[in-house]
């Protein structure tokens, strides 16, 4: 076995073409484990876990390439393949016409030379207040997908928006549809007379494809980022989407999509929404409050469509048709998510049914999760949360931490039901469904192994124009045993009744 | 009604990016125009200054007042003078190019140009007389910057040099350069044998009077309006002058000729100047100083205001932050050299005559001048991207300095340290290159860059003055 560990200083390149060049190199012939990553406090822990020793002088700025190879010629192949694979990525980056033509230096440069309106932000958090600012200085609005920003920050920047009258969608904002063009991660939905704002990534996506699949289209969808309606932010972006969208002949009305807002926050927006005229309805999270799909429905029914049955397959394993006296499933619900507020909504739904359930959701300190992401009982992991994703590519896209996790949920005996997520769309991975369905089938095995039933449940976001095809995701999904809804209530009810929660 | 958020809803989505790549493509995907920034980190450490200077509310008019000071300022040659009446320089004081420092830390060239003021003055009788005495600390030395001057290499000016006036009566700025003395074995690359003592002092007796006679009788005249045209016949300004020259020694020899002196003198005095391709750089230079200048103290503003070397340190001066330097031992230049000379004879950069580059001409305009690119082994693509990178570093264009290759686009000016700092990419600059050992003269001439440490300096102290 040869061994290959390497540190390169100064050689910059995004997470998610890292994760491009360690898939290829890791399917060079002779190479076992290939991990070529920014040399982040996660990604060395990842490394270290794949048995590499990283030097310790490694920091985030650093590049580390990794390698494991059954001998010395597979090294040499995989090393090779390193070098294509990186160079392959500068070419890309290299071409820009005439030969004597430079490449915009800057944000700002690239928004003044292109004429855009709008720019998108996904450089790491530390950096994205610079990228911001450059971008409103330059006039255009920002779609800021980079998390770990302050609230400082957040609250400044937003400001310095609306002085120069551009709206700042985030941070920490996955999902945008502006003019027909989706920002980020984002369905392929109709285009039609409803706006979204949305605090709120994939409820954003969840709402998004519950109004489609009813027939409903969309003229925008304006991400706020997840803290817009939080005290500290105080709706200064959803005030801004909100007379935007009252102005917008394309727009007829609105609905609202929060994770948890600050009561008086949302009490200023509703009477925001008075003052402008504007139809509006309110899809907001929170413990009392109806779930996403709920809400959705009675937006529906208030504007006079009718609520269809949301798509559902629900494995034989499972299926309610059985007998009321059949054995509760033992065990605890484990919720490991990729969105946030889907893993929000989850954790209300089951907790309201099953009791306490711990999770990295940062609302409850009594059941939050420490480090390694573990607890007794029942559990919601949001594997897209802050602190899992510095230096590293949203788990929409790298869905690495989650696989692992759902093999280790297989082969715990306390695990009673796994609550899994999927997202499809723009931005998210190019055909998630074979490889999460693979990993349910796994899951199920390991634990029939161990002679126990492992039911799973999907939440399955994503229509069927989006480039994945939600229904070969769902074909694929229920092939391998899981049970699969649209709406991610409905999942997460379904997956609390299995554990003997009310069906 | 005006349309919110600037047409965001309605207009067609043009969208521009910085970081994953991913997310162009996406967009790439769905037939939206997409350009990318093509982002990367800058220096560890920086992140936090950066984004506080970023959000300094006062920065961008801060930078658009400097832009429009530095581009509007003038730049007309008034007078020829003494250094001792011009700039109120007293015996035993000597001014040297860059930021400030001391005989101990001196370079070779500026201690050999040192000497040479020492000698020209009368202040020893020996090299070695001086020499002690320079290092005993008997003199005061004096950046040229801290008097409003700007010296080619060693840019040492001592009360007995003649030197150009050149006003900005926009401002109400003087600015002052000593007198070309040609090429080869001359003080500014540190040489100071009889010849170029003999030079010196025949400049001071003949030259200077005759030039300033002409000035005197022909009036004032316009650097500025030279510099435009100049760019627009080949020259960039700072390693190459010839159109430059040629124009002002039009506009002198009328004045020359009739000045009242000897005719031997007056000859050789036309001959000397129209022989001297560089005869225009002690004009351009003032003339960059006084529109730098210009742009000086304006709170928030991140726009660099000197760029300066004395051979061992190069210093960077910038407008938010006053009369401040940020240093970092200076570069040695790439490029050609002279005759037997190599890269190990040469010294770390030296000079004042960046202030051509901080003015957005020099190494900024180098497209203007693809001649150039063979001085200094590149081609013309190479000199277009020079310029073009530039565009990159600085916050607007010069109105009245234009490129013809580039459409008669202004050349990149008005260097701002937050665009260095992000973009990686340094401030280019042509210059000269001097030999290492005090005496030697010149040794090539190419191309260099400040060290980046300069500039992440300056961005600490915009972020303290920010934060303030």
């Amino acid at each position: 076995m040869s061994v290959h560990v390497e540190l390169r200083r100064g050689a910059y390149h995004d997470s998610v073409s890292l994760l491009q060049v360690s898939r290829a190199v890791a399917g060079a012939p002779g190479v076992e484990a290939a991990q070529v990553a920014m040399a982040t406090e996660l990604n060395v822990d990842v490394l270290r876990g794949m048995g590499f020793t990283v030097p310790e002088e490694a920091g985030p700025n650093d590049l580390v390439v990794a390698l494991r190879a059954t001998d010395d010629d597979g090294l040499a192949t995989g090393l090779a393949a390193v070098e294509d694979a990186l160079a392959a990525l500068s070419a890309t980056a290299g071409s820009t016409g005439a030969d004597d033509e430079v490449p915009p230096g800057t944000l700002g440069s690239a928004v003044r030379r292109s004429g855009a309106r709008l720019a998108l932000v996904s450089v790491p958090g530390a950096h994205a207040v610079t990228e911001t600012y450059d971008a409103i200085a330059a006039g255009a609005s920002v779609m800021l997908f980079s998390d770990n920003v302050s609230v400082a920050d957040e609250v400044a920047l937003k400001d310095a928006a609306a002085a120069a009258d551009v709206l700042v969608m985030g941070p920490d904002c996955g999902t945008a549809l502006v003019g027909g063009v989706a920002l980020g991660f984002a369905d392929v939905v109709r285009a039609g007379p409803v706006g979204i704002v949305a605090a709120s990534g994939t409820g954003a996506q969840q709402a998004m494809c519950l109004l489609d699949a009813a027939g409903v289209g969309l003229s925008h969808c304006l991400g706020v980022g997840g803290r817009d309606l939080s005290a500290a932010v105080g709706g200064r972006s959803t005030r801004q989407a909100l007379r935007a969208l009252a102005a917008d002949a394309a727009t007829d009305w609105v609905l609202v999509v929060s994770k948890p807002p600050d009561p008086e926050v949302l009490a200023a927006m509703e009477r925001e929404v008075e003052t402008l005229g504007l139809r509006a309805h309110w899809a907001i999270l929170g413990p009392g409050r109806p779930d996403l799909t709920a809400a959705v429905e009675q937006a529906l029914t208030a504007e006079g469509v009718t609520v269809p049955d949301w798509p559902a397959v629900i494995a034989a394993t499972d299926a309610p048709g059985r007998p009321a006296d059949a054995p509760v499933t033992p065990g605890s619900l484990r919720g490991l998510f990729c969105g946030g507020t889907l893993a929000e909504e989850a954790a209300l739904v089951a907790g309201a049914v099953l009791g306490p359930v711990s999770s990295n959701l940062g609302h409850d300190p009594e059941h939050a999760l420490g480090r390694d992401l573990r607890a007794p009982g029942h559990v919601v992991v949001d594997f897209g949360a802050d602190e899992l994703t510095r230096g590293r590519a949203h788990p929409m896209i790298d869905p690495t931490l989650r696989m692992e996790r759902i093999a280790a949920e297989a082969a715990d005996p306390t695990c009673g039901v796994l609550l899994l997520d999927l997202v499809l769309g723009h931005g998210a991975h190019p055909d998630p469904g074979p490889e999460l369905a693979e990993a349910v089938r796994a899951a199920r095995d390991t634990a029939r192994g161990a002679g126990r039933e492992l039911p799973v449940v999907v939440s399955l976001c994503g229509t069927d124009a989006d480039p994945q095809d939600r229904r070969r995701t769902e074909a694929a999904l229920a092939a391998a045993g899981a049970s699969v809804f649209l709406s991610n209530a409905a999942a997460a009810r379904h997956a609390a009744g299995i554990l003997g929660g009310a069906r | 009604m005006t349309t919110p958020l600037r047409g965001l809803l309605t207009a067609d989505p043009v969208v521009a990016t910085s970081g994953v790549a991913l997310f162009a493509d996406a967009l790439r995907d769905q037939a939206v125009p997409v350009l990318d920034a093509g982002w990367h980190p800058p220096p560890p450490g920086t992140e936090g200054d950066l984004a506080t200077v970023m959000a300094d509310p006062r920065r961008v008019a801060a930078n658009a007042e400097a832009l429009a000071r530095m581009t509007a300022a003038e730049a007309h040659l008034v007078d020829v003078l003494p250094a001792s009446e011009a700039l109120g320089l007293e015996r035993g004081t000597f001014l040297h190019a860059g930021p400030p420092i001391e005989w101990e830390r001196a370079s070779g060239p500026l201690r050999g140009a040192l000497v040479g003021a020492v000698l020209l003055e009368g202040l020893a009788d020996t090299p070695d007389e001086a020499e002690h005495r320079l290092a005993a600390g008997e003199f005061d030395l004096e950046p040229c910057h801290h008097r409003g001057a700007v010296g080619p290499m060693a840019g040492v000016v001592s009360p007995s040099m003649w030197v150009y006036a050149v006003r900005d009566d926009a401002h109400g700025n003087t600015s002052w350069c000593s007198l070309n003395e040609g090429l080869g074995k001359v003080l500014r690359y540190g040489a100071y044998g009889p010849e170029v003592l003999d030079r010196l002092r025949w400049m001071g007796a003949v030259l200077g009077p005759i030039l300033r006679q002409a000035v005197r009788s022909t009036g004032p005249v316009d650097i500025r309006a030279i510099i435009a045209q100049m760019l627009q016949m080949g020259d960039e300004g700072h390693n190459r002058n010839r159109a430059g020259s040629l124009m002002l020694l039009r506009e002198l020899l009328p004045g020359m000729i009739t000045a009242d002196a000897p005719s031997a003198d007056v000859a050789e005095a036309v001959r000397f100047s129209g022989a001297n391709e560089h005869f225009f750089l002690n004009l351009g230079m003032p003339a960059c100083k006084l529109a730098t200048r210009a742009a000086e103290g304006i709170p928030g503003s991140t726009v660099v205001t000197t760029m300066a070397r004395n051979g061992t340190d190069f210093g960077i001066r910038v407008s938010g932050t006053g009369d401040q330097w940020f240093t970092g031992p200076a570069n040695t230049p790439q490029g050609l050299f002279l005759g037997d000379y190599g890269p190990a004879d040469a010294n770390p950069d030296i000079g004042d005559s960046a202030i051509t580059e901080t003015a957005g001409i020099g190494g900024f305009a180098m497209a203007a001048a693809p001649a150039i690119v063979r001085f200094v082994g590149g081609d013309v693509p190479f000199a277009l991207a020079a310029t073009r990178r530039m565009y990159e570093v600085t916050v607007g264009e010069h109105p009245v300095y234009q490129v013809p290759i580039l459409g008669f686009r202004g050349t990149p000016v008005g260097i701002d340290v937050a665009l260095v700092v992000r973009t990686g990419d340094l401030p280019q600059i042509n210059t000269g290159m001097a030999g290492r050992v005090a005496g030697t003269g010149q040794v090539g001439a190419g191309l260099v860059t400040p060290p980046a440490e300069c500039f992440t300096a300056a961005l600490s102290a915009l972020a303290r003055a920010a934060g303030s």
